[in-house]
């Protein structure tokens, strides 16, 4: 039941060290502006996404167990704008999203290990603070 | 050449880019489930210490399937960076190399800067800025704006949702101020 998980997550996550998506020397890169190769792969991933949902509406495509497929439409609140930029600054300090946190734990820069549970506890202070904060 | 060396060098981004982004349909079709890793961070608070935060009471257990891609995305980094490593130094263009060179990180081998990202940089200033203060950022801050760079930037947009490109456009401002406001500071710690 869950091996396909497990499975696509190693895919996953084997794509994006090869692809030095989870190097915090590509993410300077990109934020540099010197080099295409993390837009190229941002872009092309974008472009896979919006044709396979486009072709799966189209043709009504269901799961595998033969349910249909629906996507909730995402709420705008004003924290995409304030939480996207703190994890903009985030981003480029850690040099990994959460998907290369966990590849980085893995790929033997271990004190990665370090800047997930950083990431948990700021998860846990953004649920302790939410009802103060601005959304 | 053989396997093993196709294995261990570095892909081009059109072929890892294209690869990314079948993560949403084989999701979709899996289960109907939608791509975005930030909020398997919510899950292990929920499943470990919730405490008293309502934020943190929900029925977890339904979205296991995505700390078992979680745990996957691990393996799979053994594989790509342990197993099939890459033996040269990641090859960033020669702007970057020289932009770090002057900030005295030298050496470009491995995924991270050994300089700043090792359990001994952890103990001084600038380790624990870029390595506890950063991942707290990206904790807190992708709580916070709902989603990633896979839930917005890849689900969202695929989707074509207009606040996700608003949440990803503030993912990159925020990236932006710190590489050329704040960086240059923090790497002279």
């Amino acid at each position: 039941m869950y091996l396909r998980y497990l499975l696509l997550g190693t895919g996953f996550g084997f794509v994006l060290t090869k692809a030095e998506a989870i190097s915090w020397f590509r993410i300077q890169e990109m934020f540099r502006f010197q080099s295409f190769h993390m837009y190229g792969m941002i872009m092309s991933a974008m472009l896979v996404g919006i044709v396979s949902i486009q072709l799966i509406k189209r043709f009504k495509v269901r799961t595998l167990s033969g349910d249909p497929i629906t996507i909730p439409p995402k709420q705008f609140h004003w924290g995409y704008v304030i939480g996207g930029v703190i994890f903009g600054l985030g981003w480029a300090l850690a040099g990994a999203c959460p998907g290369p946190l966990y590849a980085l734990t893995g790929s033997g820069v271990w004190v990665m290990a370090i800047a997930l549970a950083a990431a948990v506890f700021g998860t846990w202070v953004y649920g302790w603070l939410r009802d103060k904060l601005p959304h | 050449m053989d396997i093993r060396d196709l294995l261990s060098r570095p892909w081009p981004w059109y072929l890892a880019g294209p690869l990314i982004g079948l993560m949403v349909p084989l999701l979709l079709i899996f289960g109907n489930k939608m791509f975005g890793m930030s909020s398997t961070l919510r899950q292990i608070c929920a499943a470990c210490f919730p405490g008293r935060i309502a934020f943190f009471h929900y029925d977890w257990k339904k979205e296991k399937w995505n700390l078992v891609l979680a745990a996957g995305i691990v393996l799979g980094g053994v594989l790509g960076g342990i197993v099939f490593r890459n033996p040269e130094p990641v090859r960033i263009s020669a702007a970057t190399v020289a932009d770090l060179q002057a900030a005295g990180i030298n050496s470009q081998l491995g995924l991270h800067p050994v300089e700043i990202f090792s359990f001994g940089a952890l103990l001084t200033l600038r380790g624990f800025i870029f390595v506890v203060v950063g991942g707290f950022l990206v904790g807190f801050g992708t709580r916070y704006a709902g989603g990633c760079t896979s839930g917005h930037s890849i689900m969202g947009m695929s989707n074509l949702q207009w606040p996700s490109l608003v949440a990803t456009c503030c993912f990159f401002a925020g990236g932006l101020l710190m590489t050329w406001v704040l960086l240059p500071g923090l790497l002279r710690l």
